[in-house]
C-alpha cells in the first residue's frame, strides 16, 4: 500500500530546496511509505471522547511580558553572514 | 450581462506593543539596519520564542469589538516557505487555530447599514524588509522589523463595492486607532490591506474566479485599485475570457494592476503546529478583565452623540473621527450645555486653527472650559459673535482664560439700554438725510443706521439690541 508517491517526495524536496538523484528519490519514497504506515497503526487507537493533544509540555501559558530588552551589537549580528554589506545583510537580487 | 463584485479584504495591523512578538527587542519604526536584532529575529539555531502577553490582549481587544468568538484555546503553526526576509524559513503564524472567529462590523453606506463579516482574527510576526540594489545584483536585508506583531484580519467576501471595501477599511482603522492597538499609519506599513476579487453574473450564488491584489499603501488607491481591477475583469469576461488566479500588484504611478512575477509555489506552505510554542489559553476572567477596559467604540460615539447632542451625521462624524477630538467636544458641551454651537466652535474656528499649524487636539492650547466659557458669554450676550472670534484666536495663541481677554482689551459688549440709547441718537441726529428718506419708505437704510452705530461703538453693541432700540427710534 502507498501513502506517498515519489511525485510527492519530488515535490516536497523542490519546496525545501533539496535535490536528490534518481535512486535516492526511490529509497526516501520506500521510507517515508514505511513511516506513514507505522504511523497509521495510530489510527486504529480508539480517540472518541479524548480532547485533541496539542503539545506534549502539559502546561499553561508561557507569556513574557511587554518589556524591551537589548538587542545584538551592531555588527554581532552580521558576523556569522557569508555576505554583507554596511549595516545590511546581502543576498543575490531578489525580484519582486 | 450584469456583472457583480465580490470582495473580501486581508488587513494586517502592526500592534503597538513596545517588544516584538516573540522576543524582547524593540518595535521602534526607524531605527538603524539592524539594529533591533536578536538571536530570535535572526533564526539562529536553539533559539526559543516566547510570546508577549500584550499582542494576545490587544487582539482580545480587537475580537471582542469585532463581536467575534474567541477560541478559549488557541494556537501557533509555522508557514514555510523560503525568502530571504524570513531568516528561519518560517513564519510563525496562526493556522488551523486563529485566536478568534465569526464576527462582524457594520459599515455605513449611501444604501444604509451593512454588516461585513469578520472570518477570523489572528496573530503573527513580521518579516523582515528588503531592499533591491538599483546597480548591483544585490539585495539588502534590514531585520528590524523581522518578528514585529501584527494582527491579520480577513472579512468574509460580504463586500461589493470598491466604496463599501474603502469603507469597512475606514471602520477598521478607526476602531484599531479608538483601542489604542494600532497607530494606523498606512505609509509606515503599519496598517495594510490586500484584496481578493472576482465577478459573478449578478444573481448567481456561487463565486468566480478571483485576483489577490497587493501593494496598496492608502484608502484612495484600495478604491481605485479595486476599481480598475473589478473593470478589467468585466472586460475580461464580456470578450468571453477566463480571469486568471493570479496574485497582481498595484501600481499607483500608472493606475494599473500588473501580475506579480514569481513566487508561484507560494501556495504551499506546509503549515504545522510550532514545537516551540505551547497553546495559548484564554480564559473567561481575562476576557472579562479585557472587556472592562475597551473604550466605546466610534460608531457607538457616532450614535450616542446624534441622539444626546441633537447634532448631524456629518457633524458627529467629524467630532468622533479622534477618540481625543471626542473627548475635547464633550468637555464644551458639559461646560456650557450647548451642543451644537460647540459643535460649530470645535469643528469651525478651532479645527481651522489647529489645521492651520498642523496640531493635534492633543496639544491645544485652549482648554476645553476656556472655549465652554466663551460660548457661554456669546450666549448670554456679554460678547458678539465678531468678538468671540477675535477672544477665540487669542486663546488660541496666548492660552489665556476668556474673561482675562476681555477685561485687557475692553472688548465687553454693550448691552445696557441706557449707554447705547444717546449713541444711537446722536447717529440719528447726525443723519437727517437718511432719516427723512427711510421714513419715506427706503427700509434698506436700516442697514445703514445699524453699521454707523456699529462705528460708533467700535462693534461693541448688542446687535440685538441696536435692532430694537433703532426700530423705535426710527418709527419715531
Amino acid at each position: 500500500m502507498a501513502r506517498i508517491t515519489r511525485e510527492e517526495v519530488a515535490h516536497v524536496a523542490h519546496l525545501a530546496r533539496l535535490t536528490f538523484r534518481e535512486e535516492e528519490l526511490d529509497k526516501f519514497t520506500s521510507q517515508l511509505n514505511d513511516i506513514l504506515l507505522y504511523m497509521d497503526k495510530l489510527n486504529s487507537a480508539d480517540t472518541a471522547g479524548v480532547a485533541p493533544m496539542t503539545h506534549a509540555a502539559v502546561r499553561g501559558n508561557a507569556f513574557r511580558e511587554d518589556v524591551t530588552t537589548p538587542s545584538l551589537a551592531p555588527g554581532e549580528s552580521l558576523a556569522n553572514a557569508p555576505d554583507s554589506r554596511g549595516e545590511f545583510f546581502r543576498v543575490p537580487k531578489v525580484i519582486e | 450581462m450584469e456583472f457583480e463584485p465580490v470582495i473580501g479584504l486581508e488587513v494586517h495591523a502592526q500592534l503597538l506593543t513596545e517588544s516584538k512578538i516573540f522576543c524582547g527587542c524593540s518595535t521602534r519604526f526607524g531605527a538603524p539596519p539592524n539594529a533591533h536584532a536578536c538571536p530570535v529575529c535572526l533564526g539562529l539555531p536553539g533559539i526559543l520564542p516566547v510570546l508577549n502577553r500584550k499582542v494576545v490582549e490587544y487582539a482580545i481587544k480587537m475580537a471582542l469589538a469585532t463581536h467575534c468568538r474567541i477560541n478559549r484555546e488557541n494556537g501557533f503553526a509555522r508557514k514555510n516557505y523560503f525568502y530571504p526576509d524570513l531568516p528561519k524559513g518560517y513564519q510563525i503564524t496562526q493556522y488551523a487555530h486563529p485566536l478568534a472567529e465569526e464576527g462582524f462590523v457594520e459599515v455605513e453606506t449611501e444604501e444604509g447599514t451593512r454588516r461585513i463579516g469578520i472570518i477570523r482574527i489572528h496573530m503573527e510576526e513580521d518579516a523582515g524588509k528588503l531592499i533591491h540594489d538599483e546597480r548591483f545584483p544585490s539585495s539588502y536585508i534590514d531585520l528590524n522589523r523581522a518578528g514585529v506583531p501584527l494582527m491579520e484580519i480577513v472579512s468574509a467576501p460580504d463586500i461589493r463595492s470598491a466604496g463599501e471595501a474603502a469603507a469597512y477599511l475606514r471602520r477598521l482603522h478607526e476602531i484599531l486607532v479608538y483601542l489604542e492597538i494600532c497607530d494606523g499609519n498606512m505609509e509606515e506599513g503599519s496598517f495594510r490591506c490586500d484584496a481578493n476579487v472576482s465577478l459573478r453574473p449578478r444573481g448567481r450564488e456561487e463565486f468566480g474566479i478571483r485576483t489577490e491584489l497587493k501593494n496598496m499603501n492608502s484608502f484612495r488607491n484600495v478604491q481605485r485599485a479595486l476599481d480598475y481591477e473589478i473593470e478589467r475583469q468585466r472586460r475580461v469576461l464580456e470578450e468571453g475570457g477566463e480571469v486568471v488566479q493570479e496574485t497582481r500588484l498595484w501600481d499607483d504611478a500608472q493606475g494599473v494592476t500588473m501580475p506579480m512575477r514569481g513566487k508561484e509555489e507560494a501556495h504551499d506552505y506546509r503549515y504545522f503546529p510550532d514545537p516551540d510554542l505551547v497553546a495559548v489559553a484564554v480564559s473567561e476572567a481575562w476576557v472579562e478583565e479585557v472587556r472592562r477596559t475597551m473604550p466605546e467604540l466610534p460608531l457607538e460615539k457616532r450614535r450616542r452623540f446624534r441622539r444626546e447632542y441633537g447634532i448631524s451625521a456629518y457633524d458627529a462624524g467629524v467630532l468622533t473621527a479622534d477618540r481625543a477630538l471626542a473627548d475635547y467636544y464633550e468637555e464644551v458641551v458639559r461646560g456650557c450645555d450647548r451642543p451644537k454651537l460647540a459643535a460649530n466652535w470645535v469643528m469651525g474656528d478651532l479645527l481651522r486653527l489647529l489645521n492651520e499649524d498642523r496640531r493635534d487636539i492633543r496639544d491645544c492650547p485652549i482648554p476645553a472650559a476656556f472655549l465652554a466659557e466663551m460660548i457661554h458669554l456669546l450666549e448670554e450676550g456679554a460678547i458678539s459673535g465678531k468678538m468671540a472670534k477675535e477672544i477665540c484666536e487669542e486663546m488660541y495663541r496666548t492660552g489665556k482664560a476668556p474673561r482675562t481677554i476681555i477685561a485687557d482689551r475692553g472688548l465687553v459688549q454693550i448691552t445696557d439700554e441706557s449707554v447705547l440709547l444717546p449713541v444711537i441718537e446722536k447717529v440719528i441726529a447726525d443723519h437727517p438725510n437718511q432719516l427723512a428718506q427711510y421714513r419715506g419708505g427706503r427700509e434698506k437704510l436700516f442697514g445703514f443706521f445699524v453699521g454707523q452705530v456699529m462705528k460708533a461703538t467700535q462693534g461693541k453693541a448688542n446687535p440685538r439690541l441696536i435692532n430694537e432700540l433703532l426700530v423705535k427710534l426710527l418709527t419715531g
